[in-house]
């Protein structure tokens, strides 16, 4: 159901673009004004959600400690998985944002016999979320080209390295198609798993289409129904340059790409995208686990009521004293 | 009461974990008997000035909620949106990626796909999107929000007793979401509403008043430990003489009541006497702050604060330098991660530092509270301590990491090295069950109830299993533990998965192998079961 309306709204998406680069002729509306709009949303949209979330303090050091805790000097502490640091700290942010470390540890958990578990080490998701990310940051990367005049070295180096398989004009981007395999995996998975079907969303389903949609948009553009790439880098300069310019005959398919892209940035900050940021913020991970050794404020903790020892005492005087247990009061 | 059945384990452990084809939120929460507790009775709230103060049952239809319920726990909610950065991203950020889906002991023992952490979630994180996001209002049923109704709350209370804040879920995610802090939270809303069980509201009435759970009276708490004084002295010949509210000791002594009563508790209170002897400590015992463990923190952060007070009340009272705390899991992860940010700064005590080894106590320089397992094992590795671990030869050991003290403090490798010491025998559970990694005893966050025996066997199932293995394998016959709750949880557990295994406190196992100055030849354990070697010569 959720994957059908999301399948849907992403039809619709490219239809809108069919429409507005044919009879509508409106490519100054999608070449131009709405990847404005979708900078000013993407941009102001997660700097809100950040600050929104950023005004909620943190009034507990809660971290999730994976590793042997900092306490005797001969006991080997586990420094990542439990750090008692702030180096320790960004050590553990870093696998996480980098390596994924958490889903590295997944297991996955099969009853056999009736009653017999084993817990098995699960490397699909992980190996696959990896490929996912590591590959659309390698694209995003990439497009830099459209962007600077002239190219950094570095973007070359990026490219000679992507580009190794050298495989006809133009040569093949391995970036591109990791891209394609991992998230049509990831839409794979939500469907073939029957947990992982059971609690997916709409909006679980729309991303990963949208996503397609612009890696098939992109592919297509770049080895089958070729666009006029200068003309494109003319666009993108002018709206960099604020010079706005639609040159002629770019092409349909580009302008697809262009809206779909658009339409997953302005979609970010109000969706569960936002994990990119929330991820450096989540408490279980960010924080060192030193609140023995360090104390920690909460900056709304206040007085709260109790039940005194002198209110104790006067409950229990009489059986303390029968018990020979001191007293403040006779 | 009504006598609810617990299915014999060969029917349990017919587990289907295919959700249906109906969608989630289109089903009703059903409630089955033996999965969940009581409700609270009006006393026990009205004791600690909780809302709602009536006499309750789950199983009414009425649950004699305030007029304005709904708002209040909307009201509630943004409150603590904007209190704890921890829920509001983590009612965010989400993928629903599903790595959590099957870490939670409760969806693998029973299947209900609405025990997978995510969906647990989901149920609170339905009703933030409706009344908080602007696609949850715009797009309803879509973005996955709905409708905040009677069902749903009760849903949300069903399954949020359901979940023992055991974090191995946040373990795996991605992003360290939590269900743990979640269903705290949820807890706190519920309680806005007097939606508590009678199995915590009760023992936090005690707790208040009395100073420790099970409500133990200063001449009773006297009295009980005079008892396994007495035990010592048969089994030991040494006559041991704590003290009790002494002002002026070096250090306070807490732990959690379930060690002064019941077996097998007690056998590891009397472990600790005969530690505490040994060494010729300056400590004392409070009847005021008579309790380590906090069922106030399973019901909202200002009982457990309020709860937690006493602690350092007492040590200033008593004018102590610093303070030891016994073999507990919340307890610790209270400790650990709460109790100085709640009542602190501890200005009025001492750095701990160890009077026998001189060890600075550098981790706990700040609460200046010291778990006795790290106490213990830095007095090993001095020497300072004489074992025949021997007398533990009638075990073969395994070791139970509660949850609270893996992923809310990290404390692996010190009571590893005690039992290592004090028992010949000793072998670890499969990998993927122990360490961070641990599996709940399924009864934690005040749920080691009777009525709820199905839910607790079910959740406790994959730890059952770990055990099975080492106990098939091994012949291993103890699970040893650092928690009072897994003492009092986990024999209920093994009798019903795996019959043949015990269960015991670390410094139990400590206390049988502690060869003590003066001590006659010992013939019994501290349960007073014959030594390997000594059977039919014991004392009549
Ligand atoms: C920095 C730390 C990040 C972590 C740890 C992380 C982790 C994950 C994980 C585990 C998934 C689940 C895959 C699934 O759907 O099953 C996911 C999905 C996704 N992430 Fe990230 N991510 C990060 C950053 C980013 C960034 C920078 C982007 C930028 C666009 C991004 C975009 C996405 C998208 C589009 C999906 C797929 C959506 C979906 O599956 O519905 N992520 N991420
Ligand atoms: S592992 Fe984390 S992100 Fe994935 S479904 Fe569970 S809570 Fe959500
Ligand atoms: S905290 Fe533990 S009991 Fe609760 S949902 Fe997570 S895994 Fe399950």
């Amino acid at each position: 159901m959720g994957a059908i309306v999301a399948f849907i709204a992403v039809i619709i998406l490219v239809l809108i673009v069919l429409a507005g680069t044919g009879a509508a002729n409106l490519h100054f509306l999608l070449g131009v004004i709405i990847p404005y709009l979708t900078f000013v949303t993407f941009t102001i949209g997660v700097a809100y959600r950040v600050v929104k979330w950023g005004r909620s303090p943190v009034p507990f050091r809660i971290p999730t400690t994976a590793g042997q805790q900092k306490s005797l000097s001969w006991i080997k502490d586990s420094k990542l998985d439990n750090p008692s640091t702030t180096t320790g700290v960004i050590g553990r942010m870093g696998l996480e944002v980098l390596l994924f470390r958490s889903l590295f540890r997944n297991t996955s958990s099969k009853l056999y016999n009736g009653s017999i578990f084993a817990h098995k080490w699960e490397k699909w998701l992980w190996m696959g979320s990896l490929a996912f990310h590591w590959s659309f940051l390698i694209v995003l990367i990439r497009h830099f080209r459209l962007f600077m005049a002239p190219v950094p070295s570095l973007l070359h180096l990026i490219e000679a390295f992507d580009g190794f398989l050298q495989i006809g004009s133009p040569g093949i981007f391995v970036s591109g198609i990791i891209l394609l395999g991992a998230v049509s995996y990831l839409l794979f998975r939500r469907f073939y798993i029957p947990q992982v079907r059971y609690i997916s969303l709409t909006s679980d389903y729309f991303p990963l289409f949208l996503i397609i949609g612009i890696a098939l948009s992109g592919i297509l553009m770049r080895y089958f129904i070729k666009v006029d790439v200068v003309s494109a880098k003319e666009l993108i300069m002018g709206l960099l340059t604020f010079k706005p310019i639609i040159p002629k005959g770019i092409g349909v398919i580009f302008y697809i790409h262009l809206f779909l892209v658009c339409a997953l940035f302005a979609y970010f900050p109000f969706s569960k995208l936002m994990h990119m940021a929330g991820v450096f913020l989540s408490p279980t991970r960010n924080l060192a686990n030193n609140s023995r050794m360090k104390r920690h404020v909460n900056p709304w903790n206040y007085p709260v009521k109790v039940h005194t020892y002198e209110e104790y005492e006067e409950d229990f005087r009489g059986k303390m004293k029968t018990a020979k247990i001191p007293v403040e009061k006779e | 009461m009504a006598n609810i059945k617990l299915p014999k384990p060969e029917e349990l452990s017919k587990i289907d974990h295919k959700p249906p084809q109906k969608r989630w939120m289109d089903t009703p929460a059903e409630f089955k008997q033996g999965m969940y507790c009581y409700g609270a009775k009006g006393k026990n709230l009205s004791a600690v000035d909780f809302p709602n103060a009536r006499d309750w049952s789950p199983d009414d239809k009425d649950w004699k909620l305030p007029e304005n319920w709904k708002e209040i726990v909307l009201e509630g909610m943004k409150e603590r949106l904007g209190k704890y950065r921890s829920f509001h991203i983590f009612m965010d950020i989400c993928v629903r990626c599903g790595a959590c889906a099957d870490k939670c002991h409760f969806f693998l023992g029973g299947g209900d796909p609405k025990n997978m952490p995510v969906l647990r979630a989901e149920l609170l994180r339905s009703i933030y999107r409706k009344y908080f996001t602007a696609s949850g209002k715009m797009l309803g049923k879509v973005a996955g929000a709905r409708e905040l109704t009677e069902d749903v709350l009760k849903e949300l209370w069903y399954y949020y007793y359901q979940c023992t804040e055991c974090r191995r879920c946040s373990l795996f995610c991605p992003y360290g979401i939590d269900q743990a802090e979640i269903t705290m939270i949820g807890r706190e809303l519920l309680n806005l509403l007097g939606l508590n069980t009678d199995w915590i509201s009760g023992p936090v009435a005690n707790c208040y008043m009395k100073g420790n759970h099970l409500g133990l009276e200063p001449h009773a708490i006297k009295n009980n430990i005079d008892f396994m004084v007495d035990d010592i002295e048969t089994i030991t010949g040494i006559k041991i003489e704590p003290s009790f509210n002494r002002k002026g000791a070096e250090i306070l002594f807490v732990t959690p009541s379930g060690d002064l009563f019941g077996d097998p508790g007690i056998y590891t209170c009397m472990g600790y006497l005969m530690l505490f002897h040994e060494l010729g400590l300056d400590y004392t015992w409070s009847t005021y702050a008579s309790e380590g463990g906090n069922f106030g923190f399973f019901t909202s952060m200002e009982m457990a604060k309020r709860l937690n007070s006493k602690i350092y009340a007492e040590a200033k009272r008593l004018g102590v330098k610093w303070i030891l705390g016994g073999e507990c899991g919340h307890m610790w992860r209270i400790i650990n991660q709460y109790m100085d940010t709640w009542n602190g700064p501890a200005d009025f005590l001492e750095e701990p530092v160890s009077p026998i080894t001189g060890t600075r106590f550098e981790n706990a320089k700040a609460t200046k509270m010291v778990h006795i397992i790290e106490f213990v094992a830095d007095l090993i590795k001095h020497g300072k301590l004489k074992f025949d671990p021997g007398r533990n030869d009638q075990f073969k050991v395994t070791f139970h990491d509660s949850c609270n003290t893996a992923r809310g403090m990290g404390i692996f490798e010190e009571p590893r090295y005690i039992i290592k010491n004090v028992c010949n025998n000793f072998y670890e559970m499969p990998e993927n069950t122990i360490r961070e990694r641990t599996f709940c005893c399924g009864s934690g966050s005040g749920l080691n109830a009777g009525e709820n025996m199905e839910l607790r066997m079910r959740g406790g199932l994959p730890r059952a299993n770990a055990v099975r293995y080492v106990h098939e394998r091994h012949g291993v016959n103890l699970l040893a533990n650092v928690c009072a709750i897994d003492r009092a949880a986990l024999p209920a557990l093994m009798d019903y998965w795996v019959p043949g295994v015990k269960v015991a406190g670390v410094h139990e196992l400590l206390g049988n192998a502690l060869i003590m100055k003066g001590e006659k030849e010992r013939t019994t354990d501290l349960r007073g079961d014959a030594l390997p070697g000594k059977e039919g010569n014991e004392d009549a």
